[in-house]
């Protein structure tokens, strides 16, 4: 197997003195999707937080193109071409649309046409309407696009991405999927944190399942889409 | 009558509907879980029986008496217990003391400005450190304990008032796995012993399903369904709140 | 009082307004960024007036014109912009993780520093800047002379909203700074580098602080006292208008500059208090101003004492201490026995401030105002009621008490830096009230006369008694902040969620506790009125404020020892260095500095961890 993106070994986090992840591991490739799936609380979204250091957190490696995060303030891991898409979004309400996206751009890396805003534009349609538009005047489905356009606008390698589909309506969780579906294509990394498991099962090349903390199970999606008993045990279908 | 009466208690935030005409009860001596996905309105519903928020409409009746418009401290007066979902205690204070502190507030001695606070209501507090097995680190800072330690120390503290009514929210998040069942089981012989009514919040099923007595489960503000937890594992709607419908796979193939 | 009067009248407040938001709006947008409270803006505006005053003569010299004199200030303007860029690099950059009330000193202390360094630079007189060339001669509007450069000044603060309109709006430096106001742990997340971007906004900042001192100086002579007066006034604005916000800055120096304007035809002797008021109203009306948000007010980040185990030997430490303290007089000489009386004063006044901040997590920045008005309760009592010094020590207590309930009343709705600031202004009010009320206090001569009944006069006698009471109050606080009392105060700044969740009513709580805490500076305050036989409004000043401040932090905050330690160990340096050299205020300020940023624990807190290391 080829090296991976990002590297992720025995990672542990807390927030004060309460313990979330205990000692997970995971390996994100270039151009693949990963779907880190598990239950409510299990540890989804802290594991996003740790790798970018965003929550204190110890690990014994993680690395993303072979350069070691650990310790590296959060912006220098995302000039390193790793992008995120928090939970909550978190658009700057003030600016207009595409002010938010000026605020996520930087130049890639060579020999791939970058974004633009007008190729977001294509992908989001519903952005295009809307572009001098202020983020407190959006849905929660617009903000979610306009939170994956602006980390695409800084031309990430990979990306993560925290529960895109939750709380939106089915067809922009559609449109989601697509969006994913043309980040893959243009050979970006994703790394989907979901609690929404037909989604997550419909776009992922590869699914890791937490619990508690800890990785369940690793492995291709179609292999966790047969085994049934693992499903109900950890995710409850 | 019942201990907890939740009257179509209504909450909105700016349009968006938080809690929608929820009601349900509870019993002394009852684990009451109440479970939903992420934004179900949990947090919401919970810190509006808390007393942190005000509803917009219903009513919360303790004892058959009405709570509704009860600031947190008058609750606490009133016999409510509550611990938070990141533990709240003093963290500049020894374990024996944050637990008298709560003695010393239920006592209404806080204002006293002469005898030190740290001889007050000793013997009472490290009895309740003995029933959550903390009395042998009464005088250790809090600061220095480890996390299940420090939720269990919350809950000395929250059993200091007294209190008829348990609220805890998310009693084990953040503690090792193993932790997590030695608290809920102590939490329910407290519930037992003292006839003390449990309402709580969880995200680990294990906990739910192995300690409460019922389930309550909440989506997007409303409640959905409600039971026993054998009842609440067998109901469709329950699966679909929490898995996703099923039919989005299909739509996004 | 007819129309054209009234235009007028309200011309020049426009003009004020104006000069006021090109300042404030720099300490506002350095504010949303670095979410710190740069006290050192006000000092940042007096270079540039220093700056401009010195510069402007020497351009018109070379070349008379208005482009000599608009260049100059243009120049000015960006010196004082690297100043400002050199404080970040230097200072700020190394506190953003820092508890807020070394934040504040910190800044502080680059006040102190800057008011020393100028004097040296500029010369201790008064610098009045050259008038501009073509605006020298007045106009006439409505029949009445008006100022052409007023008129100037008017449209000065429109075109810099416009600027920073622009730059916020339409580059991408202004784009990153308004994102990084609202959310700066995402624009990280988004790769921009915000090192370089802190070190912008302050450049950004000084630039517009020092281009409002520049502007200033065809108007009023630089002088030292106008670094703490305008900070003061830019508090109001940015509290007033929304910290962070620059159209709330710009709204607010409208209504205070046209407050100003009429307040002093209706209260000509308090156009400050009125100012003042306006803050206390929209506080309590909207606690976060005309545009601020919530989410802006960072969190408290309480450091305080924690609970320690008493040891007999603690006893028996300062029971020897007081035994040597009572013995002073049988071996020192009538000077060391003032400076020794100062000494306790200053202990007393910095433990009563202990109970707020260390045990209440009360940053509380105006605590001279306590001390002040005991002083003068004590005084007043003195001048209009001839009472004795028995009955007017008291008075002042209750001045004080009384002070303090009503200050309290407002800032216990506050926390973290609106409280700190809030107790600020409503210091600097009663400063206002004491400098501007002639009649009653004597404005800046003060009140003279205030001796000791005569079994207190000789210099031993009093120091016994000074020793007596501060010991007993000292010894009554203690008992409190042990007392449940203290315990609650300490639940409420460790976890205010749960000290409500055990029935605790935090705002009675912190509210009793400025009673206390304010009683005990006022009898300090009229201990030391007695002590010197006058007061005067400096007792209420910001220095005042913050030597209590600056003792609490030597001795540490962590301790109950600390701010006795501290007021010892901080008076007899200044006795000691003062007569030295004049650059005092350099020395404290650098002290002030360095101890935030290498010393936090405070002496007393610094030999305890020590101790506690090697165990």
């Amino acid at each position: 197997m080829s090296t991976p993106l990002l590297d992720v070994r025995n990672l542990t986090a807390a927030y004060g003195r309460a313990q979330v992840l205990f000692g997970l591991s995971l390996q994100l490739h270039p151009g693949e999707v990963v779907a880190l799936v598990g239950r409510n609380g299990a540890g989804k979204t802290t594991t996003l937080k740790a790798v970018l250091g965003l929550v204190p957190a110890t690990a014994a490696r993680i690395a993303f193109k072979e350069h070691s995060l650990l310790g590296l303030p959060t912006y220098r891991i995302a000039r390193l071409g790793l992008g995120y898409v928090p939970e909550d979004r978190r658009i700057f309400t003030d600016l207009t649309v595409e002010e938010n996206l000026e605020v996520g751009r930087r130049s890639g890396r060579v020999g791939l046409s970058p974004w633009t805003p007008e190729r977001l534009f294509q992908l989001f349609p519903n952005l295009a309407e809307m572009r001098g538009r202020r983020g407190n005047q959006m849905s929660g489905g617009e903000q979610q696009m306009l939170s994956i356009a602006r980390t695409l606008m800084g031309n990430p390698a990979a990306i993560l991405l925290d529960e895109p589909s939750e709380g939106i309506a089915p067809v922009i969780v559609q449109m989601m999927g697509e969006a994913i579906r043309t980040m893959k294509a243009q050979g970006v990394a994703v790394l989907l944190s979901e609690q929404n498991w037909a989604f997550a099962a419909g776009i992922s090349d590869r699914a890791c399942v937490i619990e508690r903390g800890e990785i369940r199970f690793e492995g291709p999606m179609a292999q966790l889409l047969a085994n049934e008993t693992l499903r109900a045990e950890t995710l409850g279908v | 009558m019942s201990l907890l009466i939740v009257h179509d208690l209504s909450k909105s935030f700016g349009g968006v509907v938080a809690a929608r005409d929820v009601a349900f009860s509870l019993e002394p001596a009852e684990m009451l879980a109440l479970i939903g996905p992420n934004g179900a309105g949990k947090s919401t519903l919970f810190n509006m029986i808390g007393g942190q928020l005000r509803p917009d409409r219903g009513s919360v009746l303790l004892d058959g008496e009405a709570i509704t418009h009860a600031s947190p401290q008058e609750r606490f007066r009133q016999g409510v217990g509550r611990t938070f979902q990141v533990a709240q205690t003093f963290l500049s204070m020894n374990v024996a003391e944050n637990v008298q502190m709560a003695l010393i507030s239920r006592h209404d001695e806080s204002q006293a400005l002469w005898a030190p606070a740290r001889d007050r209501h000793r013997a009472e507090a490290l009895s309740l450190l003995d029933q959550v097995g903390m009395a042998d680190a009464a005088d250790r800072p809090c600061s220095t304990l480890a996390y299940g330690d420090v939720k269990r120390v919350e809950l000395a503290i929250a059993l200091a008032s007294q209190p008829k009514l348990l609220l805890m929210d998310e009693p084990t998040a953040g503690m090792a796995p193993r932790e997590r069942a030695a608290l809920m089981d102590l939490t329910a012989s407290i519930a037992a012993s003292a006839r003390v009514g449990v309402l709580f919040t969880e995200h680990d099923m294990d906990v739910v399903f192995g300690h409460a007595t019922r389930v309550l489960v909440l989506l997007r503000g409303e409640i959905i369904a409600g039971g026993t937890p054998d009842e609440i594992r067998r109901n469709p709607r329950v699966k679909q709140a929490y898995l996703g419908d099923d039919h989005a796979l299909a739509r996004t193939a | 009082m007819d129309l054209s009067f009234l235009i007028i009248q309200s011309l020049s407040g426009l003009a004020s307004a104006s000069s006021l938001f090109i300042t404030a709006c720099g300490l506002t947008l350095v504010f949303g960024v670095t979410r710190i409270v740069n006290f050192a803006h006000g000092s940042l505006y007096m270079i540039g007036a220093y700056t401009a005053a010195t510069l402007l003569p020497r351009l018109l010299e070379l070349s008379y014109g208005p482009v000599s004199f608009w260049t100059g200030i243009l120049i000015t303007a960006l010196i004082v912009g690297a100043i400002g860029v050199l404080i970040e690099v230097l200072l700020l950059r190394r506190i953003y993780g820092a508890p807020e009330l070394f934040q504040l000193l910190a800044t502080f202390g680059v006040v102190l520093v800057v008011q020393d360094l100028v004097v040296q630079v500029f010369g201790p007189q008064d610098i009045l800047g050259p008038r501009a060339p073509g605006l020298r001669a007045p106009v006439e509007i409505l029949g009445r002379r008006f100022p052409s450069y007023e008129l100037a000044l008017i449209a000065a603060g429109p075109i810099v909203l416009g600027f920073v309109w622009l730059l916020l709006r339409k580059t991408r430096f202004g784009i990153l700074v308004r994102a990084a106001t609202q959310d700066r742990d995402m624009v990280a997340s988004l790769g921009v580098n915000q090192a370089l971007l802190f070190t912008g906004t302050l450049f950004l900042g000084a630039f517009l602080a020092g281009l409002g001192g520049a502007l200033q100086t065809p108007r009023v002579s630089a002088n030292t006292g106008m670094d703490l007066s305008i900070i003061a006034e830019c508090f109001v604005v940015t509290v007033v208008g929304g910290m962070g916000s620059v159209p709330g800055a710009f709204l607010a120096a409208l209504i205070i500059g046209q407050l100003q304007a009429f307040g002093i035809l209706i209260f000509p002797k308090s156009t400050l208090v009125v100012v003042f008021l306006l803050m206390a109203f929209v506080l309590a009306v909207r606690p976060y101003g005309f545009f601020g948000r919530p989410e802006i007010v960072g969190g408290t980040h309480a450091v305080g004492i924690v609970s320690r185990t008493p040891r007999a030997s603690g006893t028996v430490a300062a029971l020897i201490v007081l035994a040597l303290l009572a013995c002073l007089p049988l071996v020192s000489d009538a000077y060391l026995l003032k400076v020794a009386t100062e000494i306790l004063i200053f202990a007393l006044f910095a433990f009563s401030l202990q109970l707020l901040i260390g045990v209440g997590g009360l940053v509380s920045f105006g605590h001279a105002a306590f001390f002040g008005l005991g002083a003068y309760g004590a005084a007043l009592g003195v001048k209009w009621l001839d009472a004795p010094m028995e009955a007017a020590l008291p008075l002042g207590i209750l001045f004080a008490a009384a002070g303090a309930a009503l200050i309290g009343a407002f800032v216990v709705r506050l926390s973290g830096i609106y409280l700190a600031m809030m107790t600020l202004a409503a210091a600097q009010i009663l400063y206002a009230v004491a400098f501007q009320w002639v009649d009653v206090t004597g404005g800046d001569n003060g009140i003279v006369g205030v001796w000791p009944s005569t079994w207190a006069s000789p210099r031993n006698a009093y120091y016994i008694l000074t020793l007596i009471l501060c010991a007993t109050a000292v010894f009554i606080l203690k008992r409190a902040i042990d007392a449940p009392f203290g315990y609650a105060l300490r639940a409420a700044r460790d976890s205010e969620p749960r000290a409500e969740a055990i029935g605790l009513n935090v705002r009675r709580h912190r509210w009793l506790a400025f009673m206390l805490s304010g009683a005990a500076a006022g009898l300090a305050g009229g201990i030391y009125a007695f002590s010197r036989g006058s007061v005067d409004p400096s007792l209420l000043g910001i220095s005042t404020s913050v030597d209590a401040l600056a003792m609490l932090l030597l001795g540490g905050i962590q301790t109950i020892a600390g701010p006795l330690v501290g007021a010892g160990v901080l008076h007899t340096l200044r006795d000691q260095i003062m007569p030295l050299t004049g650059l005092w205020r350099l020395f404290l300020g650098v002290s002030i500095i360095a101890m935030v940023l290498l010393f936090p624990r405070g002496l007393v807190g610094t030999i305890r961890h020590w101790r506690e290391e090697r165990a």
